[in-house]
């Protein structure tokens, strides 16, 4: 157990190796394996959806159908695709940012992956099982309460699951970045990327659990009959939507922020400056994440909440675009005067500039609350919103995966083929969304199966389907590249990009330990600090020694396990009592592992320093 | 080695922050109360708009009588005092009153529970008031349940963690799992403290 110098091979001892990893590394390619997985199952419904809207009147799904697509769509980019592809950015890079060996719980670490992705698996089952969900992704009440069959309870349960993983990841990296950082690396010299998982980390932290009690009051009432948002017995429907949103509007600086980590980080090393204002970079972080708490109300406008709470939120909403503009403009700043180097990843950075101003734009026009009453449920908030999540975080996960994809695998993607991918992408992005503005302005309202013909609806959605097809081209064309730089690309040095931060200052491949001996920071962009005076890798700020390591486990998957077989249980227990069974068994399997938790001491190993050398750990 | 290190000769001061899986214990739990706390903060909003949704049913003047809440505060509150004196015991190395403490704190907490179980089949038996007769009482049962729910969760984790260490009493190692599990235990008790003022004094005046 002392030194892991054994080579493992074979297909079974591969997969033994990452059911049971906790290695953040590891982790961090289950997040990008199964994040991009549900991310085509996200973008097939997408493209049905479109498919649907080409022509008017058209019949390619029936109603009910596109009902389903369309909630599966938007739940799945969300909770399943956007989220772990984030995720795996963080636990790929933010331990290595901050000079740190492991992540602070490399168990729940592991424990978090798991949920969500038993929670995404529960909720797609509900394809095979009778049909998904289909209330739309936001679940309104009484829709969400009355939809017949148990589309929406897997809805409820797939998501209770995996959104507990999301707010253990939480929890996680924020002790992992207050905690676990390198001698010398203090808050204020956190590289960017880091500061926004650890703002984001918070807001997963205080979001979620609204998340949680929303879809338990939701269980409740559809399974349990108990009358929450049942007007019959009292209930209040608008409860719901306020813990939605006070849960959903943080959601969506969950989802941009650490994209505007990455542009943080792709813009400096491409343009060969510093940041420009990094501590204002810093306090617009926070700032966002702090009055992204105060505005979920504005998605609740034309709800009735009275002149003076829509007044308020109007506001709150509006000065939102402070602190964004203050980060747009240090981006060109930093830009500016810079020696620019143009690769993938840093054309989906530039790109990402003017596409999400014009985002930023219409959110701006949205929170009047006045004029929202015209702009509501219109394909005018469909376009805003793709505009800043595919604008904003697709294209940041996309920037990321470029530049950080020799540090988790070794080898740069294709260049050619990461060209093709964003003019095709981009091009078709804002073929898509671009003209539904003018459909939304011109009164097609959201969500609608079909649309009439000769209302001046018609050419718009044609050139929108065309540009979804766009799209998939240069998701297929990045999961090519994927492909061929896998088996033919070639094994690049630990600091391809002459890189600034701490990720870089590491030999390609990432040993298991990370750091043979923790670095010393001694200044903001702390491996470009060494550079400066010379050196071409970090100071040790300790002698070599012995490297403690967490052991692997499988109980993180069977916990997630159990909770999958509970699941089932709950969904079906008010169809036949027995299934109550599922549930005893499922929550006994959980609960189980727990117990074996909390009673097997877990120590770790070591690393012996004189194995060190000869490559134990690589 | 790492045995020698978690027994040391002199046990310090604050031994459930001496090693970093302590400090990192500690400090992910405290997050982990603050996420609770939005989590009963949401219970609690839920609980304010339908209070008075009582549907033609028991109204919460009707229901709740201060005399059994009163004692079961009191329960309570002693168990969080009492979960107070075993840290203190564990901070001198004091294991076996660190046991005996928190095996009163046990106790203390089966007291509160016992009564909250004949509080809600009182209800449910002599006024018919369910979680399905009304918003009222859908939003009443979840939210006292929830926080009953956490005290028995509390009191097998207590349990679980004494049983297992009777043997070897106090190191590093463990140290950092009872001090969390106190954590916790007061977390419990400050949730209750609002629910006796939110749900039974404003109930019944
Ligand atoms: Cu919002």
């Amino acid at each position: 157990m002392s030194t892991t110098t054994a080579q493992r091979t074979g297909f079974g001892a591969v997969l033994w190796d990452y059911l049971t990893t906790v290695d953040h590394k590891k982790i961090g390619i289950l997040y990008l394996i199964s994040g991009g997985f549900f991310f085509l199952i996200g973008g097939l419904e997408a493209m049905a959806i479109r498919i649907q809207l080409i022509k008017p009147e058209n019949d390619f799904v029936s109603a009910g159908f596109y009902n389903e697509i369309l909630t599966m769509h938007g739940t799945t980019m969300i909770f399943l695709a956007a989220m772990p592809l984030i995720f795996a950015l963080m636990n790929a890079v933010v331990p290595l940012q901050i000079g740190a060996r492991d992540v602070a719980f490399p168990f729940l670490n592991s424990l978090g992956f798991w949920l969500f992705l038993f929670g995404g698996l529960l909720l797609n089952a509900s394809w095979f099982l009778g049909g998904a969900p289909d209330a739309g992704w936001t679940a309104y009440a009484p829709l969400s309460t009355t939809s017949p069959g148990h589309g929406v309870d897997f809805y409820i349960l797939g998501l209770q699951i995996s959104g507990a993983g999301t707010l253990i990841a939480g929890i996680n990296f924020l002790v992992t970045i207050v905690n676990m950082r390198a001698p010398g690396m203090t808050y204020m010299r956190l590289p960017l990327f880091t500061w926004t998982t650890f703002v984001v980390s918070a807001l997963i932290l205080f979001a979620f659990p609204a998340l949680t009690v929303g879809l338990f009051l939701l269980m409740f009432d559809r399974l349990f009959g108990s009358g929450f948002f049942n007007a019959n017995m009292g209930g209040n429907s608008v409860i719901w939507e306020h813990l939605f949103w006070i849960f959903g509007h943080p959601e969506v600086y969950i989802l941009i922020l650490p994209a505007f980590g990455v542009f943080s980080e792709v813009l400096p090393t491409f343009a060969k400056k510093r940041l420009f204002g990094y501590t204002a970079m810093v306090f617009a972080t926070v700032l966002i994440g702090f009055l992204g708490f105060m505005v979920w109300a504005h998605h609740m406008f034309t709800v009735g909440l009275g002149p003076a709470a829509n007044s308020i939120f109007a506001v709150a909403t509006m000065a939102i675009a402070v602190p964004t503009g203050i980060k747009i403009f240090n981006w060109l700043f930093t830009l500016w005067g810079g020696n620019i180097q143009i690769n993938s990843a840093m054309l989906w950075s530039l790109s990402f500039i003017p596409t999400f101003t014009l985002g930023g734009m219409t959110g701006v026009m949205l929170a009047a609350a006045a004029a929202d009453y015209q702009y509501h449920d219109t394909y005018f908030v469909v376009a805003h919103f793709h505009y800043v999540i595919v604008g904003g975080v697709v294209f940041g996960i996309f920037a990321g995966l470029h530049y950080w994809w020799p540090r988790m695998f070794g080898k740069i993607l294709n260049e050619t083929l990461g060209k093709i991918t964003f003019w095709t992408f981009f091009i078709g992005f804002h073929l898509t969304f671009f003209i539904q503005h003018f459909l939304g302005l011109m009164g097609m309202p959201r969500r609608y199966w079909v649309f009439l013909a000769d209302q001046g609806l018609d050419t718009g959605n044609f050139i929108s389907t065309i540009g979804a097809f766009l799209m998939a081209v240069g998701t297929i064309v990045f999961l090519i590249n994927v492909i061929v730089t896998t088996s033919k690309g070639e094994k690049v040095s630990g600091d391809p990009w002459d890189g600034r931060t701490l990720e870089w200052a590491i030999p390609n491949p990432t040993p298991h330990y990370n750091f043979k001996q923790t670095p010393l920071v001694r200044g903001l962009d702390a491996l470009w600090v060494e550079k400066t005076e010379g050196r071409k890798e970090m100071t040790p700020a300790e002698p070599l020694d012995d490297i403690h390591m967490p052991n692997a486990s499988i109980l993180p998957f069977i916990m997630s396990l159990g909770l999958f077989i509970a699941g089932f249980g709950f969904i079906y227990q008010i169809d036949n009592i027995s299934w109550l069974l599922a549930v005893f068994i499922g929550m006994g399997i959980t609960l189980g592992a727990m117990f074996v938790r909390s009673v097997k001491d877990d120590l770790g190993h070591h690393i012996h320093k004189e194995d060190l050398d000869k490559g134990a750990g690589l | 080695m790492s045995h020698d290190t978690l027994n040391p000769e002199v046990m310090p001061s604050e031994p459930e922050k001496a090693t970093l899986e302590g400090k990192n214990k500690f400090l992910g739990f405290w997050f982990f109360l603050g996420g609770e706390t939005v989590l009963f903060a949401s219970l609690f909003g839920t609980y304010l708009a339908l209070r008075n949704s009582n549907n033609g049913g028991p109204t919460s003047e009707e229901l709740f009588g201060l005399e059994l809440v009163f004692v079961m505060t009191m329960l309570l509150l002693t168990s969080s005092l009492t979960s107070v004196y075993a840290m203190y015991h564990m901070k001198n190395n004091d294991f076996r009153k660190m046991q005996i403490w928190l095996g009163i704190t046990v106790a203390l907490g089966l007291g509160f529970l016992g009564f909250e179980i004949y509080e809600f089949y009182h209800y449910i038996h002599h006024y018919e008031f369910t979680f399905r007769s009304s918003a009222f009482g859908s939003a009443f049962y979840t939210l006292v349940g929830f926080h009953g729910g956490h005290v028995l969760f509390g009191l097998l984790w207590i349990i679980t963690i004494m049983a297992r260490n009777a043997k070897r009493g106090l190191n590093l190692y463990n140290a950092p799992k009872f001090y969390i599990a106190s954590l916790y235990w007061h977390f419990i008790d400050v949730v209750w403290v609002f629910i006796f003022t939110v749900v039974y004094l404003m109930g019944v005046i």
